[in-house]
């Protein structure tokens, strides 16, 4: 593997008592999307804000491209930033906001002009150049954020909640943008956002944090799929979670006595024993109404709730034993909506090897 | 079922009206103030009450009369006899001067304490801000005096050559003038996005380019405010000036008070209106520096 463009080695900042990074290490590849993931509070900002120079570490050291940056303030690093309020310079245009990280580092005229109109031309903003920000939408001020930064050449660019301020369509649509651009600019992004489905969409890989520490750092998929901890699990999508104890091992699979659901086998990779959280995401629950067969793990209930959502519905199923837990429907026709309602009796199944089990 | 009909005959004139294309009687929103015949009427009088007397003594200027009571015809005489006065003449360059100086000293003084107390988190912060503010409410009066003895006790010099002679009265106006400065541009700075800044340094800025770029461009509304009103504040002050003024050192505030003492003839008026279109044109020119706010959208 390459050398690490930011190397995060045992980071920590205190505010007073408040540990908001509590010994934090990981590092991140060039050209990597990375993506610093967690509730509010859990410190991620804190911690792009260190990479960037702006907050000063407790302890531990941030090394950029090889280099040690404590003592390198943010005017000297090569890392860029693009601020969750945008912080578009109000009293210069367009033009002039992007043009002045160049101006104020002394870049020669000549160079600044090409430079800026490919920046603008990079995030389609070419013809609002002269426009003042306060002519400009949201989602354009964003652009201009974006650029400013991009037109210095980071090694690293930070975004800060970027998607944050805008409108879902506006959202979905800078999603791809985003990853386009980190594609095609080639340059790594650490992106701090709290929401999940920007995270999954756009990252290559995830750093999960809550109060202060970083919890998983995995790809998408394997985040989704294998969480570490019932955290990262409850937090990365919806979730069922029961828990159970570990009772004996069948051959491959450990044998489980789920809290109200009763004895289960599930396929296990390493020891298990004593207490254990179990995880069944919605959508691999299958709903039915006359009892289903094979290798299943089964059991009848009430739909008592549901969510409706548009492609897909939540049901909320509630057994005999008390226990409810939640399926996901997805609507793929138009009538399927009509197949379940509340009080209606239903066969609710999983496959055993959709059970995650986590040792907690 | 009478009754019903009666409502209905009731209700159908009214409605006419305020349906019907002349518009004759249409409904006041409660929020269109402005369309409500009382609150006009008590916004007349309200602007008759503050401008009468100022309008009043711009038209007594041209009354060609010793005695400003009646009007005996239009002149341009007290004009002149006002320019030609060289003791007025004297007091206007001396008000001027004191005024400017002032001005370009209480603005830079009072946006360092503005940018003091925004920035910085030092002991004893909020008694300094307390103390800081208080020449705005001490009694001028106080201030006078307190001036007065300060400049004897230290044994100021008098009797230096112009423009020497107005230091006294230039730094008691600068004194009590500066908080104003410093609170307006303080409130300015309240609204100031930390982000702007931290942009700024994060796009290779050093801390000099950022505060001549970013702060001080968000900062001009309120220097200029501030400005004017030290401008303003020390053109017309006449208590303090009063006891740090020396025999010779005359301002316009108090010349007039002293015309005044004999008669008040139109050349007082003729010198009070050129003053105020001193003022107003400082102001037109300040307000046309402060071009449309559009900082507070970032």
């Amino acid at each position: 593997m390459d050398q690490p463009i930011v190397s995060i080695e045992n980071v920590a900042k205190h505010f007073g008592t408040v540990k908001a990074v509590d010994d934090v290490t990981f590092d991140i590849q060039p050209n990597e999307f990375f993506a610093l993931l967690g509730p509010s509070g859990c410190g991620k900002t804190t911690l792009l804000r260190m990479i960037a120079g702006l907050e000063v570490p407790t302890g531990g050291a941030i090394v950029i491209d090889g280099q040690d940056m404590a003592a390198t303030p943010p005017n000297h690093r090569p890392v860029n930033m693009v601020f969750q309020s945008y912080a578009v310079f109000p009293h210069m245009t367009v033009e002039e906001n992007v043009a002045y990280g160049l101006k104020v580092t002394g870049t020669p005229r000549s160079e600044i002009g090409p430079r800026v109109t490919d920046a603008l031309g990079m995030v389609q903003l070419a013809e609002l150049a002269k426009r003042n920000p306060d002519q400009l939408s949201g989602g354009q001020r964003q652009r201009v954020a974006l650029a400013r930064a991009l037109v210095k050449r980071p090694k690293v660019l930070l975004l800060d909640e970027p998607l944050s301020a805008l409108d879902a369509k506006l959202r979905e649509q800078m999603q791809l943008e985003l990853s386009h651009l980190q594609q095609r600019v080639g340059i790594t992004f650490i992106i701090v956002t709290h929401d999940q489905d920007e995270a999954l969409s756009m990252a290559d890989r995830i750093a999960v944090m809550n109060d202060g520490r970083v919890t998983q750092i995995a790809a998408p998929d394997t985040l989704y799929e294998n969480p570490t901890t019932r955290f990262v699990a409850d937090f990365i999508g919806k979730v069922n979670l029961l828990d159970g104890r570990v009772v004996g091992t069948e051959g491959e699979r450990v044998a489980v006595e789920a809290d109200r659901l009763g004895r289960i086998t599930v396929p296990h990779e390493g020891d298990a024993s004593g207490d254990v959280s179990l995880v069944v995401r919605p959508e691999k629950i299958t709903l039915a109404n006359t009892e289903p067969d094979g290798d299943v793990i089964k059991s009848q209930g009430k739909v008592t709730d549901w969510a409706y959502y548009g492609d897909t519905s939540h049901m909320f199923v509630t057994m005999d034993s008390g226990l409810v837990m939640s399926a996901k429907v997805q609507n793929t026709t138009r009538e399927t909506v009509d197949n379940f309602d509340v009080g209606d009796t239903v066969w609710l199944s999983f496959s055993p090897s959709d059970v995650l089990l986590l040792r907690e | 079922m009478s009754e019903l009909a009666g409502t209905n005959k009731a209700a159908s004139p009214g409605g006419r009206a305020i349906a019907g294309p002349r518009g004759r009687h249409m409904t006041i929103g409660p929020l269109e103030y402005g369309r409500r015949f009382w609150l006009r009427c008590f916004v007349a009088a309200t602007f008759l009450l503050l401008y009468a007397p100022i309008f009043t003594l711009i038209i007594f200027s041209f009354n060609d009369s010793r005695r400003n009571i009646v009007w005996r015809g239009f002149t341009f005489k007290y004009y002149e006899k006002a320019w030609n006065n060289d003791g007025l003449f004297e007091a206007f360059t001396n008000s001027l001067t004191i005024a400017v100086l002032t001005t370009i000293i209480a603005t830079v003084l009072g946006a360092m304490v503005a940018l003091l107390l925004w920035r910085y988190r030092f002991p004893g912060k909020p008694a300094y801000e307390g103390f800081m503010a208080l020449p705005i409410v001490i009694p001028e009066i106080c201030m006078g005096v307190a001036m007065l003895a300060f400049f004897s006790r230290i044994g100021w010099p008098s009797g230096m050559p112009w423009p020497l002679n107005l230091s006294a009265i230039t730094i008691a106006h600068i004194a009590f003038t500066f908080p104003f400065v410093a609170i307006v541009v303080r409130a300015r700075m309240a609204g100031f996005n930390r982000e702007l800044e931290e942009a700024s340094k994060d796009l290779g800025a050093s801390e000099w380019q950022t505060f001549m770029n970013v702060i001080v461009p968000f900062m001009r509304p309120g220097l200029i405010a501030g400005a004017l009103l030290a401008f303003t504040l020390s053109l017309d002050d006449f208590v303090i000036t009063f006891f740090t003024a020396g025999p010779e050192t005359v301002t316009f505030p108090v010349k007039v008070y002293s015309m005044v003492r004999f008669s008040v003839t139109p050349e007082v008026n003729a010198a009070s209106t050129a003053l105020i279109v001193i003022t107003v044109l400082a102001t037109i020119v300040a307000m046309r520096f402060q071009t449309p706010d559009k900082t507070e959208a970032t």
